[in-house]
């Protein structure tokens, strides 16, 4: 080794500070997209949300004008269903996790639910295609709803764990100790304490799936008009960005940028809650 | 306390053998119920395999291996080999690879080593943001801005200073596997970031605090005692977002161009294996052109399920060697 004193000093605190300076440039480079993709959206977007955009059918092809109403309303259909399926499962799946099981199941069942958050948002679509819209033939609100839930399932779960293992033994203990039967203290004292932590996790399972489009494709479909019954195709947000994106007509891109603004401002805002929710709390599920 | 006599004690034991104990049937039932659903996640993986693999069986049948190396994709010709897709996914999951993995573990180390504090939460903050974006806003974005400022821009000037290569010739159209690349760059640069992160912050301050005593500076201790410690983790890291990347759908399936090729030139247009499903699912008119998708799908999910079993394994390894916190 060699020793160059001063000099090889001063070397290497310009080395420090140049990887300093490189980090910090990707750093920027990360979340440069983000300020870009909001500028833009704000941009080409804001122009086209007005009151017709909330309220008005989407216009026929040629016609200019029209909104994105049925579409609006459609996502929030489409996220009742899917909440109906995935929360009661993916809460009590977390709670076995967090409080019953041995180790080892707990860790296999951990590891699947992990897998599963990495399966491709588009093979659940296939896969409910195959389960419910060959079987009926048909389009339906409720298949793009089931497609939904399903993915939210492993999200609530992982998130649920978490939060109920963060809530403090003695809480447990005291309750046990007052002869309150195990169910009911973990129903009333456990999932109470983590309350707040359970229903950030399900809002963020939520916003996550609403944006979702590639499970919708073949199963929600998409509707031009409104949906009468959850047995027909259904109308999305995701879903009329995309097709009128990939549409040649001036008119439908300036709609979809605007149904892009108002998608991102709701899932926005449903992650400022989340941030409100768990503000001053160190444990964030995430 | 009053003290109890022998008697006395005596009298209580009967009397609490009289009490009937506390049902137990709440207990039983709730907990079978919470386990049924925990169970979920297994009944999902068999659903989705079982379906996909039942869905697509006459057409692997058909077609036998000759699916999965042949590139001809004739729907009306009956004639359907995925090889095109299968490049496609894996060029354009390279490529964003190459560009979000520098970037991500770069990031996670200045979160972690280098940022000065106060600058650290709202970054992250940021970068969750960033991940929340719905992949259909980003494709919308990439097909109205990035692609006319690519053609425009670094295209011409990469085909100037490497267009003797085969990777940077031929037209430069806009929509290409390139753009594709990038787009799913962007999108993966999120979990790779927070994921690395995690890996980061759970390397012991025992081996930052023993890099500084030997006088090592800032980066040099982040270079030897952090991130050459946390090696396997990021890899785990690393392995986790080529999952995410092989998988994304609906952003790459609108800058990529959507032709079933394999060209050498970055600049030519692609398709992927999740952007055929997306494009072409709907209009499936014959049984078979069904089964072939399916067939799509279940290379897509074997590959992904792979990867991310891989992925899982690698983190856990690496956090069960690292965790000091107590386990719960």
């Amino acid at each position: 080794m060699r020793f160059e004193g001063k000099h090889n000093h001063t070397w290497r605190k310009i080395k420090s500070a140049l990887a300093c300076t490189i980090a910090f440039v990707s750093a920027i480079l990360v979340i440069l997209p983000l300020g870009l993709v909001f500028f833009y959206l704000l941009v080409n977007g804001i122009g086209s949300v007005n009151w017709d955009f909330f309220t008005k059918l989407p216009a026929p092809v040629g016609a200019v004008g029209g909104g994105m109403a049925n579409a609006i309303v459609g996502t929030l259909v489409l996220l009742a269903i899917a909440g109906v399926i995935g929360i009661p499962v993916g809460v009590l799946g977390g709670v076995y996790l967090a409080e019953y099981g041995s180790a080892r199941i707990n860790s296999v069942l951990r590891f699947l639910a992990d897998v599963l958050n990495g399966v491709p948002s588009i093979t659940w679509g296939v896969v409910v295609y195959g389960l419910i819209v060959l079987r009926f033939k048909s389009f339906s609100a409720l298949a793009g709803g089931l497609a939904l839930g399903l993915i939210m399932i492993p999200l609530i779960l992982r998130t649920t764990e978490e939060v109920i293992l963060l809530v403090p033994n003695g809480y447990r203990e005291a309750s046990l100790a007052l002869g309150v039967s195990r169910w009911q203290t973990i129903v009333h004292i456990v999932m109470k304490t983590a309350s707040r932590g359970i229903i950030t996790g399900i809002l963020l399972a939520l916003a996550r799936v609403g944006g979702e489009t590639a499970p919708l494709l073949f199963t929600a479909f998409g509707n031009r008009f409104w949906n009468h019954s959850l047995t027909e195709p259904i109308a999305a947000l995701p879903l009329q960005v995309f097709t009128y994106a990939i549409s040649p007509y001036d008119d439908w891109h300036r709609q979809a940028w605007a149904g892009a603004l108002v998608l991102v401002t709701g899932v926005f805002c449903v992650n400022v809650l989340v941030r409100i929710l768990t503000r001053g709390r160190g444990a964030s599920p995430l | 306390m009053p003290a109890i006599t022998v008697e006395e004690a005596g009298a209580i034991q009967p009397t609490r053998a009289r009490m009937s104990p506390p049902s137990r049937f709440g207990d039983k039932a709730f907990e079978w119920l919470t386990l049924a659903m925990a169970f979920a996640v297994v009944v999902l993986i068999v659903l989705v395999g079982w379906e996909l693999w039942s869905g697509s069986v006459l057409a692997m049948k058909k077609f036998g291996v000759r699916f999965l190396v042949t590139s001809t994709w004739d729907p009306v010709a009956e004639e359907f080999g995925a090889l095109p897709f299968i490049y496609g996914t894996l060029v354009s999951s390279l490529i964003a690879l190459l560009i979000a993995v520098p970037l991500g573990i770069a990031t996670a180390a200045y979160l972690t080593e280098l940022a000065p504090l106060w600058i650290r939460q709202p970054l992250v903050s940021l970068i969750e943001m960033l991940a929340a974006i719905p992949s259909v806003i980003l494709g919308l974005w990439g097909i109205f801005v990035m692609i006319p400022w690519l053609r425009e821009y670094p295209f011409p000037w990469l085909q100037r200073v490497l267009g003797w290569t085969p990777f940077f010739s031929g037209p430069i159209y806009g929509p290409c596997m390139f753009a594709g690349g990038i787009i799913v760059a962007v999108m993966i640069l999120p979990i790779i970031t927070s994921v690395s992160r995690e890996i980061l912050r759970s390397v012991p301050d025992l081996q930052r605090e023993a890099a500084y005593a030997l006088g090592a500076t800032r980066w040099e201790a982040t270079r030897i005692a952090v991130l050459s410690y946390a090696k396997k983790g990021l890899f785990g890291a690393v392995i986790l977002g080529l999952g995410r990347a092989l998988g994304e759908t609906m952003a790459v399936t609108m800058v990529i161009g959507n032709t079933p090729q394999i060209a050498a030139s970055l600049f030519k247009p692609g398709y992927t294996l999740a952007s055929v499903l997306a494009n072409e699912f709907t209009e499936a008119t014959t049984d078979l052109y069904v089964q072939a998708l399916t067939g799509i799908g279940l290379v897509l999910f074997a590959i992904t399920i792979l990867v991310n079993l891989l992925a899982q394994l690698l983190l856990r390894t690496f956090t069960a060697a690292s965790d000091t916190r107590a386990v719960q």
